[in-house]
């Protein structure tokens, strides 16, 4: 029996990431999937916005048109948000953290244009939480240097180092797991009411759309940007206050 | 004894189940999260958009347990990994 009672069986209902077509790579067979796809389509659009963005910043006038005034208040908007939570350090990272808000953020809202968001594939979150590792841990050893890690991580005292070590590892999982499984229940869901409610599923899964795509989608993007700005100016620490 | 593949499907069917049980915890935290944030506003209204974007920080943060429950009871259902 290979499907039997899941409901993975059930035809109609479908959130997996489907392969397209495998390649050869070194002599292991890679499958192009959905999400990388969707993902494509996420960034042509987000390139698509930026070159239009630039367009209209290089004939910037005083009074704005209505698309600059947009771009400039999506900017200040970014902008004002990390300078509250990081004040002082905001500068370095407004660019950083700018950028992975504006792609998770789309991202999440991809399932309300029919797309399987990418963020509901492991492959897309792990590497955002990695990069925000990376970032940590080189703050961590730019500011603090050897020593300040080296004490950080036998505080209150050196036999707690390896939970300090475990602490450190789950960062980037915490933050990864979190963003996808949030991402994954409101794919589920919405495969689940389209699926399995299909006779019955007319106007009235607009509202869940708004709640699992929007909501859900606009806070898990806040709440990832918001930990990963927290994070850092932990790192950075006040050495420079 | 050998266990055929239908026994295993339903049993991890019914740990799935189980672990799904981890929703409790977040629900109860959030609801409390709430119950201060609701209290907080109406001491102080004027707090109000820092209050909310506080509580909305702390109940996403909170909901991560939960999640992991939901994501071991999928690996249970879709993935398969005892059979």
């Amino acid at each position: 029996m290979t499907n039997g009672i899941l409901l993975s069986s059930v035809a109609d209902v479908d959130f997996m990431v489907h392969g397209i077509f495998p390649y050869q790579f070194f002599g292991h067979t890679v499958w192009i999937t959905t999400t990388h796809i969707c993902l494509l389509i996420v960034l042509l659009v987000l390139i698509g916005f930026a070159i239009a963005a630039r367009i209209a910043m290089k004939r910037a006038t005083e009074v704005p048109g209505k698309f600059q005034n947009l771009v400039e208040m999506i900017v200040e908007m970014l902008d004002n948000v990390v300078k509250g939570v990081m004040g002082k350090n905001a500068a370095k990272f407004l660019n950083y953290i700018g950028t992975i808000f504006i792609f998770i953020l789309i991202c999440n809202i991809s399932g309300l244009f029919g797309l399987r968001p990418p963020t509901a594939d492991y492959g897309v979150t792990l590497p955002l939480g990695l990069l925000t590792f990376t970032i940590i841990h080189y703050n961590k050893f730019k500011h603090q240097k050897v020593k300040g890690v080296l004490k950080g991580l036998c505080s209150p005292w050196p036999i707690w180092a390896p939970i300090n070590i475990i602490g450190d590892i789950a960062v980037p999982i915490s933050l990864s797991l979190r963003l996808f499984a949030n991402v994954l229940s409101g794919t589920v869901m919405m495969a689940l009411v389209y699926g399995l409610l299909r006779a019955v599923a007319i106007v009235w899964p607009a509202a869940l759309h708004v709640y699992f795509d929007l909501f859900s989608g606009a806070i898990q993007t806040y709440v990832f940007c918001m930990l990963t700005m927290t994070y850092i100016t932990d790192a950075i620490g006040d050495d420079e206050a | 004894m050998e266990f055929n593949e239908n026994f295993v499907l339903g049993c991890s069917a019914i740990g799935a189940g189980l672990a799904l049980i981890a929703g409790i915890g977040p629900g109860v935290g959030q609801g409390i999260a709430a119950g201060h944030a609701a209290a907080a506003v109406g001491r102080n209204p004027g707090a109000k958009s820092e209050i909310t974007s506080t509580m909305l920080l702390g109940q996403a943060v909170a909901e991560t347990t939960g999640l992991y429950g939901l994501l071991i009871g999928m690996i249970l259902l879709f993935v398969k990994p005892l059979v």
